[in-house]
């Protein structure tokens, strides 16, 4: 079902030399085939099939420092043609950039590891409806669950990834995923929440009942919700939700936003950011792993970084275009982060929990309030009070605001890790934000 | 003739036998073919910055029984894949017979030329405007610190075939054009964004200088910011601006009143048709009909002319917006509002250009009315929660309202509110409706579609600003 390696590179070595017949200097592309079959249930019935197969070229050009892009997914040569045309045709005109180029050679991956990202297994519909069956019968078992909503994905990829200075890349992967939405009601006022497990092999996938389970157990506990008054607290972040404090950062030094003078982080290569507890790796070799591959968007060699050590930031996230103007070497960083996690803290989930008397606790936030630029945070939120270490009543139409630099100084980290997604960080305080509510 | 199989190895008649063929036993369904071309030119600190042309073209082919959707899309239009999906779809509803429904009205109207933007303003003058751009906001002085600036432009043609050779057809330019400035000083750094938009071409947004008046306005933005202080945090009275803000009615109940969340039961709106959710004095509609506006469409995404929906007369609840699916589940008629982002995408139903119509107070009197609280002028991005009604937006150009007059300006704050209630707590609504400037994309499920808002001013009794202040 999924097409090989060798018709992908067929096309990509068609586009290269193409695109060098008709004047480019330097070629970049990168040809990707998907097939995603997806099936998903509502109140115990099915309610939708989906079925994807979709193919993409993405084909950037260079005449020496002039450079201009185009997307297809038309793979057919007749189409390709009329588009490498059409993009030297743009290349020429456009103005040129002394850093536009491909990446040193010296940098490129040598080798393709296998990390254990493709699973051939196909689970074809009928089984992907019975999981979702034993999901929604375990989400709805307490009458308080009025509505329920399940989904299953499974993904295929395969791409090549070239470039005229003679790299020539690309694997298979694999992504099995399900989730599962609850909705509870009490006296008319209803509360939605969630699970979802994402794996690289299915036979990783969580339990369907696990998943229903979760997503009920959560719904019922948000229910009846209080708006609380406004006040300075220390605010604890589901791990759920923590793992955004790691993207917010990973804006913050990526080397665009360094380059261009538009972070909060800018100069604080080698200053204390974080707690000197604090340690921030990007991994991109981990076996299984969601975020893992071998080379980045660019073809550059990947390897595991410490962002930070000891609480002091120790690297960007670096490309080859924004590299230049910083004068730094590429660091396999375009396209961004890949495992990236928090080492774990030393307090069990309890203890972080008993720090204080009074806590609250955020289980989701809403909106997009973070400003990379000034560090400024101010989002909608909803979750617990914690009193004397037990969760102890539903808080919602609240906010949660603070700066990220203050924020960033003030975290401590619970030791309950679970490398779930791509992004990961365990339970975690943050002391001290402001709480607007009633 | 369709130009979707000029170079494929099928048919229009062909492809019309495998659709009605597929369909037979269905209550609803359709083949949904889309060419879709783009191009996106980006300055950035001084240069071109990147410049790319994306070409696009597929089918989705959908089956509906009952409440179930039998989706299979593809970029390969081919006998081949077409009869890979119908197989498919067939699988999926093999167990259930429906009765399909032939009706679908027709329309002579049409609410945008079919223009290609693209190729309307040659590659070298769109060059030139952006590098007029960066030196005209660069010449305001040492404090602009970097510029961004934007095309957008596309080119949608799309053709739906529905069982027993029913053809229904589109095509709809959409341009955007975005200015972002940040500005730096005395060591402190605020940015400023604006935009204009529609489906037009792009000079006629920018022609005779216009665009000096889009880098005007985003310099004007991050200029006020440099002086914000610290946004206050609780409940307080607000007074939103016209135009823009109107992302409040969009979030707070615009997405609570489509038709899946309430056939569904899970949104806070879904026992509450016929009742009063909001004060008197306040008419929100949906608006598929204005001329080269954003949100506008022609027919919608499975070939419904759209109209204009009055969601909320009076402060009573009328109508929710309806894709077929929905409405036929309802025992009602498609309102016009089944929209896809593209061939890859599953109908749901949508906004389109959401509108709260004008009162009869000025915003002078509004203000003066308030003690403190804030005025909030311009917005980013917002979300909601449908099932709890819990919704946000950021503020991005924000004062302190105190006494009666307009303050200091204040930090970007989110606010938050509760949807069912909030229009409740509309007690001012002014005389001054103004529509955005063209520049809004919704997001759901995953699927961005371009959306229009409009609104007069507006004082809100009370609600929880997101400072920092207490």
């Amino acid at each position: 079902m999924i097409r090989d390696q060798e018709f992908l590179k067929d096309i990509a070595s068609y586009c290269i030399e193409n695109s060098k017949k008709l004047g480019a200097t330097d070629v970049g592309v990168k040809v990707i085939h998907s097939v995603s079959e997806n099936v998903s249930f509502r109140n115990k019935k099915l309610d939708e099939s989906n079925r994807a197969d979709s193919f993409a070229v993405n084909l950037t050009t260079y005449i020496e420092k002039k450079k201009s892009s185009i997307n297809s997914s038309d793979l057919s040569k007749s189409n390709l043609e009329k588009l490498i045309e059409r993009c030297i045709d743009a290349t020429k005109i456009t103005p040129s950039d002394e850093n536009n180029s491909l990446p040193d050679k010296d940098l490129m991956s040598k080798e393709i590891r296998d990390l254990n990202l493709y699973d051939e297994t196909h689970y074809p519909n009928d089984k992907k409806i019975e999981f979702l069956k034993k999901v929604e019968e375990t989400a709805s078992t307490d009458e308080k669950i009025v509505n329920t909503e399940a989904g299953f994905t499974e993904n295929k990829n395969n791409f090549i990834l070239a470039n005229s200075n003679g790299f020539l890349g690309g694997y298979k992967t694999s992504n099995f995923s399900s989730s599962c939405v609850a909705v509870s009601r009490i006296n008319g006022a209803m509360e939605r929440d969630y699970e979802f497990g994402s794996t690289r092999f299915l036979q990783d996938m969580m339990k369907p009942e696990e998943i229903g389970k979760i997503a009920a157990d959560k719904a019922i506990k948000k229910l009846g919700p209080k708006k609380i008054k406004s006040e300075k607290i220390g605010v604890i972040f589901d791990k759920r939700i923590s793992k955004g404090i790691l993207s917010t950062l990973a804006s913050a030094i990526s080397a665009s936003a360094i380059a261009r003078g538009t972070s909060f982080l800018k100069d604080q290569i080698n200053s204390e950011v974080f707690p000197n507890s604090i340690n921030i790796i990007d991994d991109p070799k981990i076996e299984k792993g969601l975020g893992s591959q071998n080379f980045d968007s660019e073809g550059v060699e990947t390897n595991s970084l410490k962002l930070v050590e000891n609480g002091i930031l120790k690297n960007y996230l670096i490309d080859t275009y924004y590299g230049k103007k910083l004068n730094l070497k590429s660091n396999g960083r375009s396209g961004g982060t890949t495992n990236l996690y928090f080492e774990n803290g030393d307090l069990s989930f309890k203890d972080l929990l008993n720090l204080e008397k009074k806590f609250l606790y955020i289980t989701e936030t809403i909106g997009h309030g973070g400003n990379i630029i000034t560090g400024d945070y101010s989002v909608g939120a909803s979750g617990f009070m914690v009193e004397d270490g037990e969760l102890t009543y539903p808080v919602s139409e609240i906010t949660i605001a603070g700066n990220f630099k203050e924020m960033f100084k003030n975290i401590t980290l619970a030791n309950d890790l679970e490398m779930k997604y791509s992004t990961n960080a365990p339970t975690l305080l943050i002391n001290q934000m402001t709480v607007a509510g009633k | 003739m369709s130009n979707f199989f000029k170079e494929t190895d099928v048919d229009t008649s062909q492809v019309e036998a495998i659709v009605t063929e597929t369909l037979k036993n269905c209550d609803d369904g359709e083949l949904y073919l889309e060419n879709h071309k783009s191009e996106s030119i980006v300055l950035d600190d001084n240069k071109i910055k990147s410049s790319t042309y994306n070409s696009d073209q597929g089918y989705g082919f959908r089956a509906v029984t009952g409440e179930v959707v039998a989706y299979s899309h593809s970029n390969d239009i081919s006998k081949e894949s077409l009869r890979k999906s119908s197989e498919n779809l067939k699988d999926t509803l093999k167990s259930k017979k429906g009765t399909y429904n032939h009706e679908i009205p027709k329309t002579n109207s049409k609410y945008y030329e079919n223009i290609n933007p693209i190729e309307s303003k040659t590659f070298d003058s769109k060059i030139d405007l952006l590098n007029n751009v960066n030196n005209y906001l660069r010449s305001k002085g040492s404090i602009v610190n970097q510029v961004t600036a934007n095309f957008l432009g596309e080119h949608k043609s799309i053709e739906i075939i529905r069982s027993d050779n029913q053809v229904l057809k589109d095509d709809r330019p959409l341009v955007r054009f975005n200015v972002s400035v940040v500005l730096e000083k005395d060591g402190k750094k605020e940015t400023g964004v604006y935009g204009v938009g529609g489906r037009q071409s792009y000079d006629d947004y920018l022609k005779d200088g216009s665009w000096k008046d889009v880098c005007d306005e985003a310099f004007r933005i991050a200029n006020v910011n440099l002086e914000s202080k610290p946004a206050p945090a609780g409940e307080m009275k607000v007074v939103l601006g016209p135009g823009w803000p109107a992302i409040l009615i969009h979030e707070a109940i615009g997405h609570g009143l489509e038709g899946d969340f309430n056939r569904k039961k899970t949104s806070a709106f879904h026992n509450l048709m016929g009742q009063q959710v909001a004060s008197e004095g306040v008419t929100i509609v949906d608006d598929g009909t204005l001329h080269q506006r954003r949100g506008s469409l022609t027919i919608d995404d499975e070939g419904t002319p759209t109209e204009n929906t009055v969601l909320i007369e009076n402060g009573i609840l009328k109508n929710y917006m309806q894709d077929r699916l929905n409405a036929r589940l309802m025992g009602t008629k498609s309102t016009g509002s089944g929209r896809r982002e593209s061939y890859k995408h599953v109908v749901l139903p949508r906004m389109r250009n959401t509108m709260m119509l004008s009162g009869k107070y000025s915003q002078d009197e509004m203000i003066s009315s308030v003690d403190k609280g804030i005025f909030a002028v311009s917005f980013g991005g917002g979300q909601v929660d449908i099932t709890s009604g819990k919704f946000v937006f950021n503020c991005t150009e924000a004062y302190e309202i105190n006494n009666g007059k307009i303050g200091s300006p204040i930090k970007g704050a989110t606010l938050i509110g509760d949807g069912p209630s909030i229009l409740k707590e509309v007690s001012l609504v002014g005389n001054d409706m103004k529509l955005d400037p063209g520049i809004g994309t919704c997001g759901k499920a995953g699927q961005g579609v371009p959306v229009g808002v409009a609104q007069p001013s507006i004082l809100i009794k009370k609600m929880t600003v997101g400072g920092t202040k207490l």
